[in-house]
């Protein structure tokens, strides 16, 4: 029973760090390395990626954003994970959660609408199945909970894949969301990004547990280590998780090791809690030069082809830039709009008084 | 029949189970047991586990799995198990109950009702008595609704499973066992319509909920002294009908506002203020409040002394014989407000 429910000893690795495949030991089943195909579809989504969490940071210096935070580093735990799921199934991400959206299909100027300031959430969640990006730690774990069991209920064998942060895990809803996943059954992933650090909080103040993932045991929801840097191994690890998922066995907890190589934020001052060495070692564990190290040993890749791809990135990067460079103009009138379905007559008044300081104005 | 406004509040579950199967009933003890005050008595016998079902004992968990099958497009109805212990769920109704239309821009609405057996006077012991209607009016995005009797019981209940948007239902525990000759099904006013309970000319009450009964027995004692009181219930607080209000208070002339809950900072004052501006020049005297003290709900045996009773209701109207009194002393009003 327990044994079920217990993460490999060490985190799945399929693809090392410098592209060479790794003989898998000590993983509870054998996890196949995913087709060259998926990886170079994964390798082509982590470039777009990665380029529109660059050129994102960039705008927070043009001050276009208010505030950025960058997933640059995590990109085969978002791309992976997000790319694993289908359009039928739903996500929940949080604030870093961009390049997902982006690789959600999503257009990325209304993925940057929350940090730009102009819409709490710029694209249609029901139309999207993709929920409003959460600020409130671990809060959407819950709905993404709710959602697996209502999708179930429905019959479908959707599924709700939920991101969170290392440090989130601490939260209350983490617990409760895990516990009511796992007494509905229901299909439900959780996704831990361990990126290590909570802002300037390191794991070790996070939590004593051996292992994020460990935290599964305790709520009856098997878990997995992955490897969070190895693209192959997110794939294959996710494969497995909505195998289960879909199957009817309940949720699925997944605790994927990676680093945030920038700050919590542009706001953030990252020096002073950690090292330029610490930083250093996770850029040599980078995903996307692993993968195609992965790939040009096979010759799925060539130089034509990663040309292209970084081509077709500027020209998202540019386009993105000159959207963005636009100033977004907000209808003061739409404050009254989505607070009920309709409006009440405390409503009807506010909106009144300002109706009459607009038309002062003009 | 005679229904009680617990049996009326079970029947409009009920009801509302069969109208649409969307509807679900979850919560702590809500089924095999029918909750611990019984409003879901039957509901899965009658309906099965899949539609009324109990829940881990997470009061964040409830709302928040509530969210997320409201996505799938359920209509789910959740109790609190008693006032003080939603607390817990606090965050997912401020941030995201509340929030969500609005968040999403309208793309998303939350046809969600959360039940709350509020208010005191039975005896019960700490953390069982919150009047806690402020903190969610103070919420913009949540309906607050509170009933004081079976008809707008069942009426208000089946309205709220019916909104596009969440409501707060606020069950005013003390009239759980209040008794009623009605025939159910029955429709009462809408939401943002209050009902004007006993007809006057000297004062209005403005009340709701739990303190509606105690303003009607006040009222009455008020006429043997020669006072004609009106007296408003409110029924929801978060729409406020001011319509009902000012034209009453605009006849009257004077005005008392009647809450159990505390008054530091509450919907006693926000109705205070809102007469006052709207009706300042028929005003004879300053709206005065009587309301549960500035205190923690206190043990049993002292909820007499806490609770906003006739004595201090008659003792307002009286004050607000104004013509000839100064400005009233902290001693006078504080306590009160
Ligand atoms: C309930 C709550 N408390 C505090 C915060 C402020 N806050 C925002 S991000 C963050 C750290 C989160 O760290 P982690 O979960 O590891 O995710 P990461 O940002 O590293 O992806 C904190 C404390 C918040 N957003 N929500």
């Amino acid at each position: 029973m327990t044994a079920g429910l217990l993460p490999s000893p060490n985190p799945v690795q399929l693809i090392d760090p410098t592209g060479a495949e790794v003989e898998q030991a000590g993983t509870r089943r054998d996890y196949p390395v995913p087709s060259a195909a998926r990886l170079r579809e994964v390798w082509h989504a982590m470039v777009i990626g990665r380029r529109f969490d660059i050129q994102a940071t960039a705008l927070t210096k043009q001050g276009r954003l208010a505030v950025y935070p960058s997933s640059r580093g995590q990109e085969a735990c978002q791309v992976g994970a997000t790319l694993s799921i289908t359009g039928d199934d739903w996500l929940f991400p949080t604030y870093r959660e961009s390049m997902a959206l982006v690789t959600r299909g999503i257009d990325p100027v209304e993925v940057l609408s929350l940090l730009r300031g102009d819409s709490h959430c710029g694209y249609d969640p029901i139309a999207t199945r993709t929920a409003a990006q959460c600020t409130p730690l671990s809060t959407q774990l819950i709905h993404a909970a709710g959602a697996g069991y209502g999708e179930k209920r429905r019959g479908t064998d959707h599924v709700a894949l939920a991101f969170i942060g290392d440090g989130a895990t601490s939260e209350g809803d983490f617990h409760e969301a895990l516990n009511f996943a796992a007494v509905f059954e229901a299909p439900t992933i959780f996704f831990v990004q361990n990126n290590k650090y909570a802002i300037s909080v390191p794991l070790s103040k996070q939590t004593k547990a051996p292992s994020l993932a460990y935290k599964g045991i305790g709520y009856g929801v098997p878990a997995e280590q992955v490897d969070g840097n190895d693209p192959a191994a997110v794939l294959a690890v996710m494969d497995a998780a909505l195998e289960h998922c879909r199957s009817g066995k309940g949720p699925f907890l997944i605790e994927a090791h990676t680093y945030r190589l920038d700050a919590h934020t542009n706001a953030d001052d990252a020096t002073r809690y950690r090292s330029d060495d610490e930083v250093t070692a996770w850029l040599e564990r980078d995903p996307i030069a692993r993968v195609e190290a992965w790939l040009r040993a096979r010759g799925e890749l060539g130089d034509d082809i990663v040309a292209a791809t970084n081509a077709e990135a500027e020209a998202m990067a540019a386009q993105l830039r000159d959207r963005m460079n636009a100033d977004p103009s907000v209808d003061p009138m739409s404050l009254f709009d989505n607070v009920f379905a309709q409006r009440t007559p405390q409503l009807e008044e506010a909106r009144a008084m300002v109706a009459e300081e607009i038309q002062a104005e003009v | 029949m005679t229904v009680t406004m617990g049996g009326a509040l079970n029947a409009a579950l009920r009801d509302a189970l069969a109208a649409d199967d969307d509807v679900l009933v979850f919560g702590e003890d809500v089924g095999t047991l029918g909750g611990v005050f019984r409003i879901t008595d039957g509901l899965t016998q009658q309906f099965g586990e899949t539609r009324c079902f109990d829940t881990p004992l997470a009061e964040s968990g409830i709302v928040g799995f509530a969210i997320g099958m409201c996505l799938t497009g359920f209509r789910p109805v959740v109790e609190m198990q008693f006032d003080a212990f939603a607390y817990p769920a606090f965050e997912q109704i401020t941030s995201h109950v509340a929030k969500m239309r609005n968040r999403t821009s309208g793309r998303v609405g939350l046809p969600l009702v959360i039940r709350v057996p509020y208010a005191g006077g039975i005896g019960g012991v700490e953390h069982h008595c919150d009047s806690s209607e402020g903190y969610y009016a103070h919420t913009p995005g949540l309906k607050v609704v509170t009933p004081s009797d079976a008809a707008d019981a069942y009426s208000l209940l089946r309205e709220a499973i019916e909104d596009p948007d969440p409501v707060i239902f606020m069950e005013p525990k003390a009239l759980y066992w209040s008794k009623q000759d009605i025939e159910l099904p029955c429709k009462r006013p809408a939401f943002g319509k209050a009902k004007v309970r006993r007809d006057g000319d000297d004062v209005t009450l403005v009340t709701y909920g739990p303190s509606v009964p105690t303003a009607l027995k006040a009222a009455e004692a008020a006429a043997e002294e020669g006072w004609s009181v009106e007296v408003v219930d409110l029924r929801t607080i978060v729409p406020f009908d001011d319509e009902t209000v000012v034209e009453s208070v605009r006849r009257t002339g004077r005005c008392v506002v009647v809450s159990e809950a505390q008054g530091f900072a509450g919907v006693a004052g926000e109705i205070s203020a809102r007469v006052t501006e709207r009706c300042f020049h028929s005003l004879a005297a300053p709206v005065a409040r009587v309301s549960g003290l500035p205190t923690p709900y206190p043990a049993p045996m002292l909820e007499k002394t806490y609770l906003p009773g006739v004595e201090r209701i008659l003792d307002a109207i009286a004050r607000l014989q104004w013509d000839d009194q100064p400005d009233l002393t902290y001693a006078e009003v504080g306590a009160r407000g």
